[in-house]
């Protein structure tokens, strides 16, 4: 029987690139997406370690899309989605919200912290406000350090690559 | 020149030892078969190939005691019952009256007395599983029948196929009535504190009523089976009274008022190796008596009497190991409740010699007297209409601390303590799982066994099901035992010589065929 | 010319062995089943052995079941050789298919595990910390047990798994469909469950209840409400979990009057069944504000020992 704790010291150390947060970062087609447009036509500077997915509503943000990001190596999950009353389809983002506050109970408790996952309202004019997030965020996960170090640590030596992630769904 | 001889005679000296050592032989049999669980047995032989010790091993664990922390409280009756598939009720049910405790509340008159019928017609479905599948085959076709015939197919050949019938549609309808009350009968959803899920209805009883009439009527049947094939038998009563399969224990069950056996609900009573109550004691106060041995080469732990410290695995004077199931209940209680089944424990007692009955494969004829008491009382339970009560739970108001709930399992007496927080959210659980409370007595059996039948290197299969006996007779179930994982596969007995090489293999199926290599 | 009839295979892993019980539960039906096929293996009732697997040919079994999750090295070997030796590997029961309810196991370390069970419990006196281990030595020999691993996995995380037989235990009426399938002429795609895909709310006794919209305003633990024993029970506040549950079993825990646990694993298309879980519940939540919401969420005592009941080790949480 292997000693499952001797992959640790079996992965190698992380390169520079790694050290860098991966963030992956869901943003709805009318407000965030269109903010994001902004602060890019505005040429404003902001670090550019988020991987932006087009949606067409924060609520259709399924929490698979969240652990899956995670599971293929995110550092961090952004959702970006229009102010509470602004949402195009009236009640999607409150379901987004509703969603997002059970999800993060449970990230917690698997030992994802808080600051990794993160929902922000970002209207279409808004354009400096994705820079600041994005900004803080990359931040704030630096601090933390690279997901998949910690999930190693904290499921006990199991490599991920182990278990490769199949398709998530529709 | 000194140095050298020394140096010659010192290697000399630790070569022959290490040829002793080596010509130590060992018998391993992995893993046991027909019984609940995984298991395995070690048997040490010395130079004279007696056997100097055997090791009962159960190998697997899962952690309920652990993963249970965190989960709210009232799931407990459903996560528990995932600890064993065959006696899953037994477990919803301990749970349950142990929610009662934690919540502080009383279940009112037809809650408690559902929960009872639904118990008892588990009981009868369990005892007869395992007496048909598991535990008669030894005695119906006999330890030393061919192995490919020594299961629950040889049985039904030997009782033909009408009876067969009769035994697996008895326990389908039992498993029904089960799921009418439970959803399913396997890991059943009843259990809440303060009573159960659903009301019960007169279709319901009617159909508890039918199957109880039957029940008793098959009861009777297999008691006298048992009487035709085992009991009127010389060389079988001489197999049960035999030294290989007796100890000299303490007993251990629940017990009602009037001392009787109560499968549901009353208190705990031991009973001393000569038949004497030594304690009486509420569920509550379990850990002031039951302490918990652990042993390096098994993941089940031992049980025994905490004030008389752990003596080792000995029986007799000084023992504190006890024993649980069946013959401890009957040893340990002073009659059965009802009728039928009192007549047949006067009956036990009578042809075995007087109270108490040390003698391990006495659980058989224990099992089928308690089989004819759940069978009498399913029917009794069943006649009361106030089971048609309206009022069949009381919803909580205290704040939820702390409880013990105890039923007896068809495998012996069956503890679950829980602590919570005050929202009701598990802290700290703790688990005496009926089985583990044979574990010592278990262990003892089969070591005794081993040095009694086994003589030399010859090592025939029939001498291999006769040590299981003695542990099947306890209808062990070591997923309970150590809240494992079972699981078994086929059975190999490698016979080793001192450079480990084997030099001999029989190989069993579970009830079958012995090939020896 | 006669026929020979196809063999089949019955193993388990670290069960509880109520997957063992479901099929004894086939009661007079098994005798149908054995008149069709040969099982060639089934140690809980039929004396081959392990060295008769392993003397078979690749590929001679047409179907091997398989239940219990992976969590010695004993069973995934017994894995991989059924694997090899079927046509048909079918991971039968939650425990093979999902990782079972004792996959919460996986949210503690291994060690806090020993800890707990042989150093913690009130009744345990073992003043020298005595650990059962892979190796004890005792004066007479060497006595082994096996290890097992830090975690608890599905068999499909440890094996290539050709169909899913699901529940907790599988109930009898979907062993037979699920028998009659495999021995049919038409397979279903490679990976399915062998269960319809929709949810249970479909075929829910009590679905015509359900209404249009659920909004509530606090969740309700069973122990806290005389549960209807009609009327939908998410509608009624309880954590059902029918709408992430897999049909197939006609419900029978509401027909026991409490809510679906989750034992047959997600519907058709989802990759895991506990954040469908959450997304379905967490949107019935009726508040647009987030203090309010999370005030709501907070009477749902232990989200992942509820969603992940029976799934957590094959969960993307688990990545």
């Amino acid at each position: 029987m292997p000693d499952v704790n001797s992959n640790l010291s079996q992965v190698a150390p992380l390169g520079a690139e790694e050290l860098e947060p991966k963030i992956v970062a869901f943003f709805c087609t009318w407000c965030t997406y269109m903010a994001a447009d902004l602060a890019g036509t505005s040429r404003m500077k902001y670090a550019p370690n988020a991987r932006v997915i087009r949606v067409m509503c924060s609520g259709r943000i399924d929490p698979q899309f969240v652990l899956a990001a995670f599971a293929n190596g995110a550092d961090g999950v952004l959702i970006g989605g229009c102010h509470p009353g602004d949402c195009h389809y009236q009640e999607g983002n409150y379901n987004c919200l509703r969603r997002a506050r059970l999800l993060k109970r449970v990230l917690e408790e698997v030992g994802i912290e808080a600051d990794r996952f993160r929902l922000e309202w970002i209207s279409a004019a808004e354009g400096d406000r994705v820079r600041v997030v994005i900004n803080d965020m990359v931040e704030k996960l630096k601090a933390l350090g690279p997901l998949r170090m910690k999930r190693e640590t904290m499921l006990r030596g199991l490599h991920p690559q182990e278990h490769p992630v199949q398709e998530v769904c529709v | 020149m000194a140095d050298v001889t020394t140096a010659e005679q010192a290697w000399n000296q630790s070569a022959r030892k290490a040829g002793e050592q080596y010509l130590r032989r060992r018998i391993t049999i992995d893993p046991v078969t027909r019984l609940e669980g995984h298991g395995k047995i070690e048997v040490f032989l010395d130079d004279a190939g007696e056997v100097d010790r055997a090791y009962f091993q159960v190998p697997e664990l899962r952690g309920f005691e652990k993963f249970v922390q965190g989960r709210p409280v009232e799931e407990m009756p459903q996560i528990t019952s995932r600890i064993c598939g065959v006696c899953p009720t037994a477990h919803h049910m301990a749970a349950t009256k142990a929610l009662d405790a934690v919540y502080h509340v009383e279940p009112p008159e037809a809650a408690r007395k559902i929960r009872e019928l639904v118990y008892c017609t588990f009981m009868v479905e369990d005892h007869a599983l395992h007496f048909y599948y598991l535990g008669c085959p030894d005695f119906i076709l006999g330890p030393d029948a061919a192995p490919a015939q020594r299961n629950i197919l040889g049985v039904i050949e030997a009782i033909g196929i009408e009876n067969a019938k009769k035994v697996i549609s008895m326990r389908r309808r039992l498993r029904e009535l089960i799921a009418l009350v439970g959803g399913k009968p396997v890991h059943p959803v009843f259990g809440l504190p303060g009573g159960i899920a659903k009301r019960f209805t007169p279709e319901m009883q009617k159909q508890f009523q039918d199957v109880a009439e039957d029940a008793v009527a098959f009861a009777g049947f297999t008691l006298q089976l048992f009487h035709d094939s085992v009991l009127d038998k010389r060389e079988y009563l001489d197999l049960i009274t035999s030294g290989d399969y007796t100890h000299r224990t303490y007993y251990m069950g629940l017990v009602d008022d009037e001392n009787h056996v109560n499968f549901y609900n009353g208190s705990i009573r031991v009973v001393t190796p000569e038949g004497v109550e030594w304690r009486k004691f509420p569920a509550a106060d379990y850990a002031d008596v039951i302490a918990e041995h652990v042993e390096p080469w098994s993941y089940a732990k031992f049980c025994y009497l905490k004030s008389l410290g752990w003596n080792g695995f000995t029986d007799g004077k000084d023992t504190s190991v006890y024993s649980v199931a069946p013959l401890a209940r009957l040893n340990a209680a002073d009659g059965m409740a009802t009728l039928l089944a009192e007549n047949e424990y006067r009956r036990f007692f009578e042809t075995l010699g007087g109270k108490p009955v040390h003698h391990t494969l006495a659980n058989h004829w224990a099992r089928l007297v308690e089989l004819l008491y759940a069978a009498e009382h399913m029917r009794e339970l069943a006649q009361d209409d106030q089971l048609l009560a309206p009022e069949y739970r009381v919803l909580p108001t205290a704040t939820p601390t702390e409880g013990v709930g105890v039923v007896e399992a068809p495998r012996g007496t069956l503890i679950h303590h829980y602590q919570t927080d005050e929202r009701g959210i598990v802290q700290r659980a703790n688990l005496i799982v009926a089985t583990q409370n044979n574990a010592a007595r278990i262990a003892m059996s089969v070591d005794k066994a081993a040095k009694g039948l086994i003589h030399g290197n010859n090592v025939p299969e029939a001498v291999l099901n006769r040590i299981e006996m003695a542990f099947r007779a306890y209808d062990p179930c070591n997923a309970c035992a150590t809240h494992a994982f079972p699981g078994g596969t086929g059975l190999v007995v490698s016979v080793h010589d001192g450079e480990g090489n084997v030099i001999a293999e029989l190989r069993r199926g579970p009830d079958g065929q012995v090939t020896k290599d | 010319m006669t026929q020979t009839k196809p063999k089949i295979a019955f193993y388990w892993c670290a069960s509880c062995g109520g997957c063992e019980e479901a099929v004894v539960d086939l009661a007079e039906e098994i005798l149908d089943v054995v008149a069709a096929v040969d099982i060639v293996f089934w140690p809980v009732a039929l004396d081959f052995k392990r060295r008769d697997v392993e003397q078979m040919a690749d590929g001679s079994i047409l179907a091997t079941f398989l239940n219990g999750a992976i969590r010695t090295s004993e069973q995934e070997e017994m894995a991989n050789l059924l694997r090899r030796k079927s046509k048909l590997l079918v991971a039968f029961g939650s425990c093979s298919h999902l990782g079972g309810i004792p996959g919460l196991a996986n949210l503690f370390t291994r060690e806090s595990i020993l800890e707990t069970v042989y150093f913690e419990t009130p009744t345990t006196q073992n003043p020298n910390r005595v650990l059962p281990g892979t190796q004890s030595g005792n004066g007479n020999g060497e006595l082994t047990l096996p290890s097992f691993s830090s975690r608890v996995r599905a068999l499909d995380q440890v094996v290539e798994v050709d169909y899913y037989v699901p529940g907790c235990p599988p109930l009898p009426k979907i062993i037979t469909r699920a028998v009659a399938t495999l021995l049919g002429g038409h397979l279903p795609d490679k990976g399915s469950v062998l269960t319809p895909e929709e949810a249970l709310c479909t075929e829910c006794p009590r679905k015509d209840s359900k209404p249009e919209k659920i909004a509530l305003k606090s969740f309700k633990r069973p122990q806290e409400i005389l549960i209807d024993e009609t009327q939908c029970l998410l509608a009624q506040g309880l954590l059902c979990m029918g709408p992430a549950t897999r049909a197939g079993c006609e419900a029978p825990c509401i027909q026991g009057n409490m809510p679906c646990t989750g034992c047959c694993g997600a519907p058709g298309r989802v990759r895991d069944q506990g954040a469908k879980a959450l997304s379905a519940i967490a949107s019935l939540v009726d508040s647009r504000d987030e203090q309010e919401i999370d005030a709501v969420l907070a009477s749902i005592p232990d989200p992942v020992g509820t969603f992940y009941r029976y799934s957590l080790p094959g969960s993307l949480l688990a990545h």
